[in-house]
């Protein structure tokens, strides 16, 4: 037995390329760069999204108009990037309304007593209980339709699921030895909320707020394609989408590809950012 | 096994039920709070502009009694929710009918949409989260989760459109919206009609919803394979496929019960950007005319009945989960 | 004496991938050049603080280790090389884990089923019905499910998981957490008989007191290594006792005065050089930081380079 042996090798671990966090890194930086690029390219092409031009109509796909052009030769490639960055306007605005509804209300459930926390969490069972695009077309309905309508009724349905994950995470901070130590030492309250608390909560929060806005930008489009969201007059991608069905027929397959695929990548970005970034900060995964 | 062993079950069901009334009945409240709030004015949306102009003040005001505006909110909700529970749901403005009857007959038509779409979804999701899951890491893993994350960002309505360009258009393999070809009676259409005009809702609503179910199983698989009987089941000698069938199927279960049933409200909200797409005459699509058309007491009743729809989902679900669970039935960890 | 050996583990070493502040992936060895025997009739024990790694070593002869692991070295089982297609073969079979609690049986499967193993045979049903008769079982627990089960059921049909497949080494990772002294050495007596009956145990746990009430020879388990190996009569006093550590280990039992010992284990990161234990060793020298082999002394063995 004291014959020297090779090692043997028990176990190899899969290499991976690149890194979990430069990933992420990676994300970020191109999602930031590509929200940047689509709300300024929108705002600056705003003009040209609504200018008509009859010796232009109805082109395929070319240089000249990579997205083609409609029925009234308006260019597809600006009014896509026009009606991208109103999405995204919404979007960033309804997200960061829920997000604050879902941290004022998921920490109330949390701390101020059994009786706020059956309320609050029955009031999420409530919301829940209808189907979400039905509450939609429910609140634009009550608001009479329109762009106010929209904005709204994306901006106050959004909160449940992060409500819930504030009001879980809060809860078991407030079980977290740490902080019953920082209590039996005496510190108050909000010194306790504001240096032990709000540091762990915030980047959940963040991240609640990320992964918000996709949906956000989904609910409106879907919304707006119903007929309840922007007006026709605004080249909302829902309109634009709504309005192709019309050509399809015809066989115009670009009115409805291009406008779909950017709102699908911009919606995919940023649920893959909203997904690293949680990953980062959810201690289960951190040798993922 | 005797009775006794599932008094547990018992109470949880009570409970379940008790739970689910008081939902139904606030949701009732609220939607009908939102579509009074509504500055859509009935009366106009029934008779029409020109029906408005050529209206003596006095059937104005019959019209406006009929439609309780005079009379105040809780008083008119009292009443349209005490004919509810006799069945009575009002009158759709739209279609001139009882809003019961409107319901009855495009209800049917969504729960074949839907059923379908949930059962290829749930069925499918529910395999490939475990595949997923259990090579975590692996190719397979990669490719699943690259599909789902994909089709998850990928808006129902605009999947729609490219299928109905695809296979409608392109290859004219199927019809171009409307269930029923025009011109046709209604009770004319064939089945194997019915079942091609349902082709294209139900396939985009299934891959549509495969996506979530899909992550959601496998983000449940990947936590149970990190559990402390997997590790036990390794050192154990087990092989993979026993693992799988032992451990990994039983202990999924009730995840994925929550998962499947959870994702009735997805696959409505899904039905109604489907159907409008497709001119589905379904739950989904009267929902849309009844909000654009101001036909408040039908979008009213399409919100209660798929609230109910979405409760019963949940309810189903936490029976078959105290069923499932001995923890439950035996009665011993939750009260 | 039959000195043949059941286990041995020689230059055993896990790392972990994981990532450090910022996006650099770092190595975290967890355990390196570990050695171990467990011959017949032993019972050994590998006595280390809680949090130490002790698992990962379970796990690594096991071949269980998590997925971002990384695991080198030589096992032999009954003088045979293990490659890690072996060790898949024999674990559940000639090798088996005892585990420390019921988190580790199935939560939705009544426990006679899991005991043997999802077969319903005649003869295996008999086998597990002897064995639960032995462990003084009532039958009708394999109809109960795990949550159903006390504390001390739990632990005796932990045991009979282990005892089906007539395995000739048990690795028992703490398996008696929350007992008091008296109750784990009543829980421990099967493992010593079935180590009486020529097989081996490898006990893994953080009591020293505990360990040496019933095992042969004790592995002193430090920042991932074993640092001493010695049997049970040379921790009757402390002079026959090699390692510093060691020493201070045994300074601490209640018996002894309960000297509490200052500092802690150093985490895998910021391992010193040399030998682990130098910034807590009264006799730290310069060479501690060079290369410390490992020494036998008296049937013992030990790495310190002032052990004497």
């Amino acid at each position: 037995m004291n014959k020297p042996v090779a090692v043997m090798v028990l176990q190899k671990t899969q290499k991976k390329r690149l890194n979990q966090r430069s990933q992420t890194l990676l994300y970020l930086t191109f999602g930031s760069f590509f929200l940047v690029a689509i709300t300024v390219a929108g705002t600056l092409m705003g003009e040209l999204a609504v200018t008509t031009s009859f010796t232009q109509k109805n082109l395929l796909p070319q240089l000249a108009h990579p997205f083609g052009t409609d029925w009234l030769g308006r260019d597809m490639l600006s009014r896509t990037l026009k009606g991208m960055s109103l999405s995204i306007y919404i979007g960033l605005f309804a997200a960061t309304i829920s997000a604050v509804i879902a941290a004022v209300l998921g920490a109330a459930a949390a701390t101020l007593g059994k009786k706020v926390d059956a309320v609050i969490t029955w009031l999420i069972d409530l919301v829940m209980g209808i189907p979400h695009l039905l509450l939609l077309i429910l609140i634009s309905y009550a608001l009479g339709r329109g762009t106010f309508g929209v904005v709204v009724a994306v901006a106050i349905s959004h909160w449940p699921v992060l409500t819930r994950i504030i009001r879980g995470e809060i809860l078991q901070l407030k079980e977290a030895n740490y902080i019953k130590i920082a209590e039996k030492l005496g510190q108050g309250k909000l010194k306790i909320v504001v240096k032990h608390m709000l540091p762990h909560i915030f980047p959940q929060f963040l991240v609640g707020l990320v992964l918000l806005f996709p949906h956000a930008i989904l609910h409106e489009a879907a919304l707006t394609f119903l007929g309840f969201g922007l007006p026709p007059e605004q080249p909302g991608i829902g309109i634009i989408l709504s309005e192709s069905m019309k050509y399809l027929a015809l066989g115009m397959w670009w009115l409805a590809f291009f406008p779909g695929i950017v709102l699908l990548a911009t919606v995919m970005l940023f649920d893959l950012i909203g997904e690293s970034l949680r990953k980062r900060i959810d201690p289960h995964s951190a040798q993922d | 096994m005797e009775l006794e062993s599932y008094s547990g079950l018992l109470t949880y069901i009570g409970k379940s039920i008790i739970k689910i009334i008081t939902l139904l009945i606030a949701v009732s409240i609220l939607s009908f709070i939102l579509v009074s709030a509504s500055p859509v004015d009935p009366v106009r949306a029934y008779i029409g502009e020109v029906g408005m102009a050529n209206m003596s003040t006095d059937s104005l005001a019959k019209l406006e009694a009929y439609f309780g505006l005079n009379t105040p909110p809780a008083e008119r909700y009292w009443n349209w929710f005490s004919d509810f529970i006799r069945g009575d749901m009002g009158a759709s403005l739209l279609y001139r009918q009882p809003v019961a009857n409107v319901i009855q007959v495009k209800f049917m038509n969504s729960m074949v949409l839907m059923t379908t779409a949930w059962i290829f979804s749930g069925l499918l999701g529910f395999v490939l989260g475990i595949v997923a899951g259990f090579y975590r890491g692996r190719w397979i893993d990669k490719l699943i989760k690259g599909y789902s994350l994909l089709v998850a960002s990928t808006p129902t309505f605009w999947l729609a459109l490219v299928l109905l360009m695809i296979f409608s258009v392109w290859l004219q393999l199927l019809p171009i919206g409307l269930s029923v070809p025009i011109g046709v009676n209604a009770a004319e259409v064939s089945i194997l009609d019915s079942l091609r005009h349902l082709i294209l809702p139900a396939l985009t609503l299934s891959v549509i919803g495969i996506a979530n179910i899909t992550l959601h199983t496998r983000e449940k698989m990947i936590d149970i394979m990190g559990e402390d009987y997997i590790l036990f089941a390794k050192a154990r000698g087990k092989s993979r496929l026993a693992i799988i069938r032992h451990h990994g199927l039983r202990n999924i279960m009730l995840p994925a019960i929550t998962l499947q049933f959870a994702s009735i409200s997805e696959i409505f909200g899904g039905s109604v950007l489907v159907e409008q797409v497709f001119s589905y005459p379904g739950l989904g699509k009267a929902a849309v005319a009844a909000g654009l058309g101001g036909d408040a007491p039908l979008l009213l009743g399409i919100a209660v009945i798929s609230a109910a729809l979405v409760f019963s989902g949940n309810f189903i679900a936490n029976l078959l989960y105290g069923i499932i669970d001995p923890r439950i039935r035996r009665g011993s960890v939750y009260e | 004496m039959a000195d043949k050996h059941i286990l041995q583990i020689k230059n055993l070493s896990v790392a972990f991938t994981q990532y450090e502040q910022g996006l650099r992936q770092m190595e975290l060895n967890v355990i390196q050049n570990l050695h171990v025997s467990v011959r017949e009739g032993e019972l050994v024990a590998v006595v280390g603080s809680s949090g130490s790694g002790k698992s990962l070593l379970a796990h690594a002869i096991l071949g269980i280790l998590p997925y971002n692991c990384q695991a080198e070295g030589n096992i032999w089982f009954e003088d045979e090389l293990l490659s890690s297609e072996r060790i898949a073969a024999l674990r559940g079979r000639k090798i088996e884990l005892v585990p420390q609690s019921v988190t580790y049986l199935d939560p939705l499967e009544k426990v006679g089923r899991q005991v043997r193993r999802e077969r319903n045979q005649e003869s295996v049903r008999k086998k597990q019905e002897a064995l639960f008769d032995f462990y003084k079982l009532p039958l009708s627990t394999g109809e109960l499910y795990p949550f159903e089960l006390s504390g001390g059921m739990a632990r005796r049909v932990l045991l009979t998981t282990a005892m089906m497949e007539n395995p000739r080494l048990l690795i028992a990772d703490e398996p008696t957490p929350g007992l008091h002294l008296e109750a784990a050495k009543k829980a421990l007596r099967h493992f010593r008989t079935f180590a009486d009956q020529g097989n081996g145990v490898l006990l893994i746990t953080h009591d020293l007191e505990l360990a040496l009430e019933v095992a042969d020879r004790i592995a002193v388990f430090y920042a991932g290594t074993t640092v001493e190996e010695a049997p049970v009569a040379d921790f009757q006093s402390v002079d026959t006792l090699r390692h510093p550590y060691t020493k201070a280990l045994w300074r601490a039992l209640p018996q002894h005065g309960f000297h509490p010992f200052p500092g802690n284990q150093p985490y895998a990161k910021d391992m010193p050089q040399g030998c682990p234990f130098g910034p807590r060793c009264p006799q730290l020298t310069p060479e501690c930081e060079g290369p410390i082999p490992e020494q036998t002394i008296r049937f013992g063995t030990v790495r310190c380079i002032h052990a004497e």
